[in-house]
C-alpha cells in the first residue's frame, strides 16, 4: 500500500493523464476539502483584517480571537429554514446554487499546483478555464429570474451585464500571455495550464516581467477585470446592499445562501489561481533558476544529494513561516486577559500554537519538504491575490453602474487589444 | 488523449453531490414553517403590486450582442497565438487585418453611442 503510494506519488504524469480514476477522485475530494477550508479561513481573515483597517477588533467572541466564527456561522446556515418563496420557478430556484458552485469549483481541475499536482492537463486548458468560468453566469440569471422579485432580477440582470462586459478583457489578456508562451526554441505555444508554467520556467523569466512591462500590463488588465467577474468590491454592483438589499440572491436563505456564498469565495481563489498560473509562475518559487554554491546535506531518508544553498533556503520556507505563525499564536496567548473565563480560550489558542509549530516541524522532514514546496509557493502567490481583494474592500468607494460599464467598455478593453497588439509587435521584432 | 477529459466529468459530478446531499440531508434538522408572508417575495415590506419578470431595459441586450460579437474575436486569437512564433510576420499581419476590422466596428459602436449607460 505505501509502496504503492510512494510509486504514484514519485510518477510524473497527473491522475488524468495516467488514468487512474481513484486518484483522481482522491485529488478532486483532496480540493474540495482544501477550498472550503480556506474558504472557511478567508471569511475569517477578511473579518478579521477589514475590522483592523477600520481600527475595530473584528470577531472576537466565538473561540480565540474568534477563531471558531466560521464554524459557528456555517451551522447557523445549515440549521437555518430554507424558504423558497410562492411565486418562484421551484425547480430553477434550486438548480441556480448548484450551477453557480459547479461552475466555480469545477475551474479548479485544470490548476496546477505542482508539476504532477493537478487532477489532470488538457491541451485545452485556459480556453477550458475561460469556459466554465463564464457558466457562473448562467448560475446568476437562473437565481435572479427563478426568485420572481424586482431586486434579485435587477441584480441578476447588471451581475451577468458586468461579469460578460469584462470577461473580454481578461480573454484578451489571457491571449496576451499564452502568446508569450510560443517564445519556446520549438516555436510552438500552449494553452495546457501545466504546460505555460513550464514554458516560463523554459523562459527564466515569470510572464509578467516579459517584455517589460507588456507583461505587467497584461496582468493589471487581468486583475481588474478578475475582481469584476466575481463581483468583489469595488465593483460589487450586484450586491449594492444601498440599492438592491443583496441582488441576485436576495431570495435565498440558509444553506442554499451559503452556496453561493461558497461560489463567490471559490471563484475569487479560482481566478487568483490562474493569475498566479499565467504570469506570476505558477508553483514555481522565486528566483527558479539562482541556484547558489552547491552544498551537501546528510539525509537520514536517503541517499545524500548535492543541492544549491539557495534550493535548501528556498525550501526552508515553509516550515518557516508556519514556525513564525505559530509564534503569533503563542504570543496571543501570553497576551490574553487573566481572567478565569478566558482559560479555555486560552488553552485553545496554545493548542493552535502548538498544532501549527507541529506542521512547521513535519514540513522539516526531507521527502515532505520536497513535495510541498511547490504546493506551499502556489498558495503563498494565491494567498497575495486574496489579500488584495480585502484590501480593494477596505480601501475603494464603489463604483456607479455607468461608470463600471465605461471602464469595462472604453478604457480596460482597448487595453487589453492594445497590450496584445504590441506583445504581437514586439515578439515578432524580437 | 481523451482519458484527461474523464475527470471533468467525475469532478462534475461530485461538485453537484456535495452541495445536494447537504441540502437533502439538512432537511431532517432544520425548521419548516411556511407563512403566507414569509412566502412573499422581499420588497422591503410593501406587497408586490406585479409580476417581477417583466420588461426591462435594452441596454442589457446591446451588451450581450457586444460580448458575443468580442468573445468569438477573442477565441479566433487563440489558435494564432499558440502559433505566434512559427507564423511569424506573415501570421501578425493576418491577425492585424482581422484585428483592424474589429478595431473598425469597435470606433463605430463607440462613435454611434452603443456604449453609453445613460
Amino acid at each position: 500500500m505505501l509502496d504503492y503510494v510512494t510509486g504514484y506519488l514519485s510518477s510524473n504524469v497527473t491522475p488524468g493523464q495516467a488514468g487512474n480514476w481513484v486518484w483522481a477522485l482522491i485529488y478532486i475530494l483532496l480540493i474540495f476539502l482544501g477550498i472550503s477550508l480556506a474558504v472557511m479561513g478567508m471569511v475569517w481573515l477578511e473579518r478579521k483584517i477589514l475590522a483592523h483597517m477600520q481600527i475595530r477588533l473584528g470577531p472576537m467572541r466565538v473561540g480565540p480571537h474568534g477563531l471558531l466564527q466560521p464554524i459557528a456561522d456555517s451551522l447557523k446556515l445549515l440549521l437555518k429554514e430554507d424558504i423558497i418563496p410562492e411565486n418562484a420557478d421551484k425547480v430553477v430556484f434550486w438548480l441556480a446554487p448548484l450551477m453557480v458552485v459547479i461552475a466555480a469549483f469545477t475551474v479548479f481541475i485544470v490548476i496546477p499546483f505542482g508539476p504532477t499536482h493537478a487532477v489532470t492537463d488538457m491541451n485545452i486548458g485556459i480556453l477550458f478555464m475561460l469556459g466554465v468560468s463564464s457558466l457562473g453566469v448562467l448560475g446568476i440569471i437562473m437565481a435572479g429570474w427563478a426568485s420572481n422579485s424586482h431586486y434579485p432580477l435587477m441584480g441578476s440582470l447588471r451581475s451577468s451585464a458586468q461579469m460578460v462586459s469584462y470577461e473580454i478583457a481578461m480573454g484578451l489578456a489571457v491571449v496576451s500571455a499564452v502568446l508569450m508562451t510560443s517564445f519556446n526554441a520549438g516555436g510552438s505555444g500552449t494553452l495546457s495550464m501545466i504546460g505555460i508554467v513550464q514554458a516560463q520556467a523554459a523562459q527564466h523569466t515569470w510572464f509578467a516581467f516579459k517584455f517589460f512591462p507588456l507583461g505587467l500590463v497584461a496582468l493589471f488588465v487581468f486583475a481588474v477585470a478578475m475582481v469584476a467577474e466575481t463581483n468583489r468590491a469595488p465593483f460589487d454592483l450586484p450586491e449594492a446592499e444601498s440599492e438592491l438589499v443583496a441582488g441576485f440572491h436576495t431570495e435565498y436563505s440558509g444553506f442554499r445562501w451559503s452556496l453561493f456564498f461558497l461560489a463567490e469565495y471559490t471563484a475569487m481563489l479560482a481566478v487568483s489561481s490562474i493569475a498566479v498560473t499565467l504570469w506570476l509562475g505558477g508553483w514555481m518559487r522565486p528566483f527558479p533558476s539562482w541556484h547558489g554554491p552547491a552544498i551537501t546535506i546528510p539525509n537520514f531518508w536517503e541517499h545524500a544529494a548535492p543541492l544549491g544553498a539557495v534550493d535548501f533556503a528556498f525550501s526552508l520556507v515553509p516550515a518557516v513561516c508556519f514556525f513564525v505563525l505559530a509564534a503569533f499564536a503563542f504570543i496571543g496567548t501570553l497576551r490574553m486577559p487573566k481572567h478565569p473565563l478566558m482559560k479555555i480560550q486560552k488553552g485553545g489558542l496554545g493548542a493552535l500554537a502548538l498544532v501549527l509549530a507541529g506542521i512547521g516541524l513535519v514540513l522539516l522532514i526531507p521527502p515532505v519538504r520536497d513535495r510541498i514546496q511547490d504546493i506551499f509557493w502556489f498558495v503563498a502567490k494565491v494567498a497575495v491575490f486574496m489579500y488584495l481583494y480585502i484590501w480593494y474592500r477596505g480601501t475603494f468607494p464603489r463604483y456607479r453602474f455607468d461608470q463600471l460599464m465605461k471602464l469595462g467598455w472604453k478604457v480596460m478593453l482597448p487595453m487589453g487589444l492594445g497590450v496584445l497588439i504590441a506583445t504581437a509587435v514586439v515578439g515578432v521584432l524580437v | 488523449m481523451p482519458q484527461n477529459y474523464v475527470p471533468i466529468f467525475l469532478f462534475m459530478g461530485v461538485a453537484f453531490a456535495i452541495p445536494a446531499v447537504t441540502l437533502v440531508l439538512f432537511k431532517l434538522v432544520r425548521p419548516e414553517n411556511p407563512h403566507k408572508t414569509k412566502l412573499m417575495p422581499y420588497e422591503c415590506g410593501i406587497t408586490p403590486l406585479d409580476d417581477a419578470r417583466g420588461r426591462y431595459t435594452v441596454r442589457f441586450y446591446i451588451v450581450a450582442i457586444l460580448f458575443v460579437v468580442f468573445d468569438v474575436e477573442t477565441i479566433f486569437l487563440l489558435p494564432w497565438a499558440v502559433r505566434f512564433r512559427w507564423l511569424g510576420k506573415f501570421g501578425l499581419l493576418e491577425m492585424g487585418i482581422f484585428l483592424g476590422i474589429l478595431i473598425v466596428g469597435y470606433i463605430w459602436i463607440w462613435k454611434k453611442g452603443a456604449l453609453e449607460w445613460v
